[in-house]
């Protein structure tokens, strides 16, 4: 296992208060994204769990296009991943913070 | 041709994880979840061993309203190591039926999709089956029915196959697989002579929803769509059955029938044949409705 | 003057013959003679076929070979499509054979490669299907081949049904240049469905106790498509079935174009695609096509070899399929490659690795695959002069404004995830088959389809269309702009791509007006096997290994 950590700049201090959601599941090469609000002064933090090690700059990269799809001011994005593809990550990051910012269950 | 005539025509419960089951499952927007993910309460056991964790340690329980009842229930998400138990899962489902047997609801939903046993966590996970076990059965005395739903892509087996058994009633699907051992598990331990867990049909026939229904050990067979599974739990909340000796001595009266009239067939189609199914080898091919015609007139119900 | 050795090959034959009627008088041999009729009749050094292909095989007396006497049968030029079973193997091991021409070796890649390095091995050359078939008839003619069919009659006369694949090309070319035709059958009847091949070309017959083993390689279960394949299909239908209104066309095997498949009565239906795209190919009867044939999309399908499980369907669907009096369907793989070549407007498939000029290859360091089909399909057809509308489009985007002679291109589609399964890289900077070269020795690296034959890339990404690239520095860039977040993507010039993507050379799901958020297996006809017996009307027998019923 690796633990991965990235910061990003969001866009302005928004205050984040939809419900916690959680999209996917740990199932090898697929990965479960969890999106919540956290006070973390106007940026974004996202923690990666994964089986698979070495591929931070991969990571890196998914993730920073990630960030400018979407706002993260303020939330806590925490990944456990089991060997997914970049393809399946970013679809994944999408699917969660779409359904956050719509704030249903 | 239309689509729609040769695909389950709703929300397919073997396609859907845990959470899609229990929402749809439900009245809408009525489920509330106990325990969240953002608790982020995983197995301890797994972090050590350097294995991927799950925010809902592969188990989500909560509370609901079906028709308008109140129930508990309580989904295992397949995906996340083929639905195994572990400490923590073991603890959130023992939890919810101690909560059914304080609060006295309309009854539990239990959606069960299970290997068994988390090899990784092995004397946890195995005192978490026996705990779960009896938090079932201490339910029940208290008058709450008990439902377990078996329709996902792992099956239901080992301890959970067991917990299965000891429900009020279960409803499957013909994609839905229930036992003890696992079809890999008796090929590996008994020879590929007895079992050759690669036949699929073999397996389907043997551990599969329709064998498991026509030899009366769940009370309802329905489609894979999420919608029959409701409408069965519905039925079976509203005609709910005793845990009683009566009920018990009934049980073991059909078991011990069942040895004496199949106890020495060598394959399920052995069976059906026994019980006067005109054309059995057809029986794995007909659909839910065909396969209910074809077989009503031989059908004597779940004990 | 007369040459006064104008029929050796002949009085070769005859004498061959005479030495086998030690053995047996008549064509019918029993399965224990076999072996021992064998090392009467091959010669040391002959070019023998040993007929397999990675669906049927002739598994009996390729059995029955491998266990002739090395000191008496030895140094055998063996010339075949595909090295699939051990025994094909063990022949080099016990120095039966020698030297090797062939086209295909999947599952013995591994071992192949380790004896091809310790030279046990000799490999003349890897070739594609139509190549190997077409030596068969200039220097590679066999003097003894092995085949398989499903039944014989007395006389010898040969029903190959539906997985007819290889036999016609190989008894032809042997029997006619006097060699010498030994058949394994299923079963000996006393009249045969239909012939396939005549009594005449077949010298021995025998009954194989256990029936040819056959692959089915073609099946896939719907159940394991991704939701990134059902995007990457959807781009696929829209931005180039539809774009180009493709009619005739082939697909390679995967869950990529099973994607597709499914996505026809559903998808392409539903842009009123139905008469406009995907209705003649050349392509096995793959059961993901079951969908798709049911709602009136396909008028044709031609076969290289069948499928198990689909025999019923087929029989049951003579207007698609190409059945005899019999009912039951004939394929033919040498004029399957050549209709999948001369008369399809576009070929789609997956591979390993692509390169930055759009070569690929499934070929990795220590493994000898070989091309098979793909090859033949996935090439520009030099030869072609009939038009289609598809044909002349591409080739229009291919020469530009400013060629004075017009002329069509195939379309040539590799569809890959930017990542296979282990996060291995579909993008390279070299392909692994230079490596390969190297280390067996080989003269030329073996690339399954040249990049100057692609038309086109898509990837989760989204479509580079290699034809409208004018320089190669715009073709490694709009192949870097789909390659994700590989290695080779990561290095993109991003105001290139997004120069190219302003041209339309690169397309993205939103360029081509797709929702990403619909791409889920929702969209697929049939989501299991159980769906697919359904849409066949219960005709269609899938292995019991694919069954969860």
């Amino acid at each position: 296992m690796e633990q991965l950590e990235y910061e990003f700049d969001g866009a302005g201090s928004l205050r984040q208060s939809g419900p916690a959601v959680l999209v996917g599941v740990v199932s090898s090469g697929n990965l479960e994204v969890l999106v919540e609000s956290a006070e973390l002064g106007g940026r974004g933090r996202i923690v990666v769990n994964t089986s698979v090690r070495g591929f931070g700059e991969i990571w890196q990269a998914v993730l920073t296009d990630f960030a400018g799809r979407h706002n993260l001011a303020n939330l806590l994005i925490s990944i456990n991943d089991a060997g997914a593809t970049p393809a399946v990550v970013s679809l994944r990051l999408d699917q969660a913070a779409e359904e956050f910012y719509r704030g249903e269950p | 041709m239309t689509t729609t005539s040769c695909r389950t025509t709703g929300q397919s419960y073997y396609e859907s994880n845990a959470l899609k089951r229990i929402t749809s499952l439900l009245d809408p927007g009525s489920f509330h979840e106990i325990i969240r993910p953002e608790e982020k309460i995983s197995s301890p056991h797994l972090r050590i061993l350097g294995q991927p964790c799950s925010f809902n340690d592969g188990i989500i329980v909560g509370a609901g309203r079906l028709a308008g009842k109140k129930v508990l229930i309580a989904g295992q998400e397949g995906g996340f190591m083929g639905g195994a138990v572990g400490e923590v899962h073991g603890a959130k489902l023992t939890g919810l039926l101690q909560r059914a047997t304080e609060e006295g609801p309309d009854g539990v939903l239990l959606l069960l999709e299970s290997g068994g046993v988390r090899l990784h966590e092995a004397n946890a996970g195995l005192i978490a089956v026996s705990e779960i076990i009896r938090s079932v059965l201490a339910a029940r005395v208290a008058g709450v029915p008990v439902i377990g739903l078996i329709g996902g892509v792992y099956g239901c087996f080992g301890g959970m196959g067991i917990v299965a058994r000891c429900c009020n009633a279960l409803i499957i699907s013909e994609e839905g697989r229930m036992g003890l051992s696992g079809p890999e598990v008796i090929e590996t331990t008994m020879g590929v002579e007895e079992f050759d867990a690669s036949d699929r049909a073999l397996v389907w026939r043997t551990v599969g929803g329709k064998h498991r229904y026509l030899i009366g050990e769940v009370q309802r067979l329905v489609d894979d769509d999420v919608a029959a599974f409701r409408a069965a739990a519905i039925e079976l909340l509203n005609d709910p059955r005793p845990l009683s000796l009566e009920e018990l001595q009934k049980e073991h009266g059909m078991l011990s029938d069942r040895l004496k009239s199949c106890g020495s067939a060598y394959d399920a189609i052995d069976i059906w044949h026994t019980m006067g199914i005109a054309e059995p080898e057809t029986l794995p091919l007909l659909d839910t409705a065909a396969f209910h015609k074809a077989v009503q007139h031989v059908y004597r119900g779940a004990a | 003057m007369a040459l006064h050795s104008c029929d050796t090959l002949a009085q070769n034959r005859q004498a061959r013959l005479g030495r086998a009627r030690t053995i047996t008088g008549g064509k019918l041999l029993r399965p224990e003679q076999v072996t021992e009729l064998l090392e009467a009749i091959i010669e040391p050094g002959d070019r023998v076929c040993l007929e397999g292909n990675n669906q049927k095989q002739a598994d009996f007396l390729a059995r029955c070979l491998s266990r002739v006497n090395p000191e008496n049968v030895h140094d055998l030029h063996l010339v075949q499509s595909v090295v699939a079973l051990s025994e094909h193997i063990e022949l080099f091991e016990r120095g039966i054979a020698r030297r090797l021409d062939f086209s295909f070796s999947g599952p013995q890649g591994g071992r192949m490669a380790k004896l091809v390095g310790s030279g046990t091995i000799q490999i003349g050359a890897i070739h594609t299907y139509l190549e190997l078939f077409s030596r068969y008839f200039i220097d590679l003619t066999p003097r003894v081949s092995l085949i398989a069919a499903q039944a014989a009659d007395a006389a010898g006369n040969l029903y190959t049904g539906p997985n007819t694949e290889d036999t016609p090309v190989i008894a032809e070319a042997t029997a006619f240049k006097n060699g010498i035709v030994i058949a394994q059958v299923n079963k000996i009847m006393d009249e045969v469905p239909r012939v396939d091949i005549p009594a005449d070309w077949v010298d021995f017959v025998v009954e194989s106790p256990k029936p040819h083993y056959i692959e089915p390689l073609f099946t896939r279960d719907p159940a394991q498509i991704s939701e990134i394949q059902v995007l990457m299909a959807m781009m696929v239908i829209k931005g180039i079935y539809a774009e180009y209104g493709v009619q005739r066309l082939n697909h390679g095997i995967g869950f990529d174009s099973a994607a597709i498949e499914l996505l026809l009565p559903t998808y392409a239906e539903s842009l009123g695609l139905k008469g406009k795209i995907c209705s003649y190919w050349a392509l096995n009867p793959h059961p993901t096509m079951i969908p798709a044939i049911e709602s009136g999309f396909v008028k044709s399908i031609h076969s290289f070899g069948s499928e198990l499980g689909m025999e019923a369907y087929i029989a049951r669907r003579p207007d698609i399929f190409f059945t005899g009096a019999d009912g039951s369907m004939r394929s033919n793989r040498a004029l399957c490659q050549a209709a999948g070549h001369y008369a399809c407007d576009l070929f789609i498939g997956s591979t390993l690795q692509i390169d930055l000029a759009g070569n690929s290859s499934t070929a990795t360091i220590d493994r000898i695959t070989g091309f098979g089909g793909a090859a033949n399909m996935g090439a520009d057809a030099r030869g072609r002069r009939h038009v289609s509308p598809t044909w002349l489009k591409a080739g229009q985007e291919a020469q530009g404004r400013n060629s004075s002679m017009p002329r069509g291109r195939k379309l040539v589609v590799q569809l890959v995830e930017t990542f296979r399964e282990h996060m291995q890289p579909a993008f390279v900077e070299e392909l692994d088959a230079w490596q390969l070269m190297e280390k067996t020795g080989m003269d030329i690296p073996p690339v399954m389809i040249y990049g100057d034959d692609v038309s086109h890339i898509v990837t989760e990404e989204g479509i580079a269309n290699l034809l409208l690239c004018r320089n190669e520095e715009e073709r490694e860039q709009a192949i870097r702009g789909v390659a994700g977040y590989t290695p080779v993507g990561i290095a993109r010039s991003r105001s290139a791509v997004e120069n190219l993507r302003d041209r339309g050379i690169i397309k993205r799901p939103e360029d081509l007006g797709i929702d990403k958020r619909l791409a889920t297996r929702d969209l697929l006809a049939a989501r299991s096997i159980k769906e697919l017996v359904r849409w066949s009307g219960g005709m269609y027998d899938p292995p019991r290994r694919f069954r969860n019923w």
